[in-house]
């Protein structure tokens, strides 16, 4: 009658389902993650920035010496970092997923190495008094950046980076006295125009 | 194709996912009085999650997020939408034919459910 007593014979099988739990759950919050990052980029965000990027357009067209104009600029390129940083936690936030890191995360690893060159090549190019090739740089970088942390995202990101690094490329090229118009075309009319086509089709 | 046929095979059987048979089988036997089998399954898993973590997503947003063939997701999605966990609107977008998914209150409640299920696996574990 010794047989019957395989009743309860594999121990490893109790860690194998806590195990498989533990994975469902990884699972789940890897899936939505990625699912935020997908559509994490905040279009009203966008569209907000791209506002102030219009208005600080207009008050660095009126300023007297390239100082105060860098200086707008780099005002202005602060206050878009905020609105940014603000409106995805809010959208992460209104998918009720207080979990997600992720996305943020890859968003800041992957703008932050082109945003960095391009503060140190604004130095230089300052100094060099080489205004005019300042907005080109700007514009190519922001692109770069956009098109790498996009890769992930929906696919109107990336070309929304590629935009951007053609009016740099165009900016860089262009006669001077046009540089902060490119500026303004970019920074605020490319987001503008994409923050509503992803604050329609990818919720908000 | 043959992903397709494994999504059809698997509602008889059991979940077809990636760990061993035996697992399964014990999540099967032991679990199974309130496991929502529903959603157990990894892609149907994936659909939720997906969907719990935005408002709406088209056919082809999930179909890259879930990194799976045509069929396959619209088996698992009509599976989902047929248990009332997801709802799915078709509508023209210019000339192209849409799909969106969003996540009903129910299929939220499941996932939730699901998820303390689980936890409340890994618990026991830990205290036994």
């Amino acid at each position: 009658m010794e047989p019957i007593r395989l009743v309860q014979p594999a121990q490893p099988d109790p860690p194998a389902l806590h195990e498989r739990a533990m994975d469902n759950l990884r699972y789940i919050r890897e899936t939505m993650e990625r699912a935020t990052a997908f559509t994490g980029i905040s279009g009203w965000g966008e569209v907000a920035i791209g506002l102030t990027a219009v208005v600080a357009s207009l008050v660095a067209a009126h300023q007297a010496t390239n100082t105060m104009w860098l200086a707008v600029w780099l005002v202005e390129g602060t206050i878009s970092l905020l609105i940014a940083g603000w409106s995805m936690d809010r959208k992460a936030r209104a998918a009720q997923m207080p979990l997600v890191s992720g996305p943020g995360r890859k968003a800041v690893f992957s703008l932050s190495p082109p945003m960095i060159a391009g503060g140190l090549l604004t130095i230089v190019l300052f100094r060099a008094g080489l205004t005019n090739a300042i907005p080109g740089v700007w514009l190519l970088l922001y692109g770069t950046g956009v098109i790498t942390g996009g890769m992930f995202s929906v696919g109107i990101v990336p070309i929304m980076g590629l935009c951007f690094m053609a009016l740099g490329a165009g900016a860089l090229f262009a006669p001077p006295g046009f540089a902060n118009w490119f500026l303004a075309f970019g920074f605020g009319g490319l987001h503008i125009v994409f923050g509503v086509i992803i604050a329609r089709k990818y919720g908000g | 194709m043959a992903k397709q046929s494994t999504a059809k095979k698997e509602v008889p059987t059991k979940s077809a996912t990636t760990s061993g048979p035996r697992a399964t089988a014990v999540a099967q036997k032991s679990v199974a009085p309130n496991l929502d089998r529903l959603i157990h399954e990894r892609l149907r898993l994936g659909i939720i999650s997906a969907l719990a973590a935005n408002e709406s997503l088209t056919f082809s947003d999930l179909k890259t997020l879930m990194n799976t063939t045509d069929g396959n997701l619209s088996v698992h999605a009509r599976k989902l939408e047929e248990a009332g966990y997801i709802a799915c609107t078709k509508y023209f977008d210019g000339r192209l034919p849409k799909t969106e998914y969003k996540l009903t209150a129910e299929g939220r409640r499941a996932l939730e459910s699901y998820i303390n299920h689980m936890e409340s696996l890994i618990k026991q574990m830990k205290s036994s």
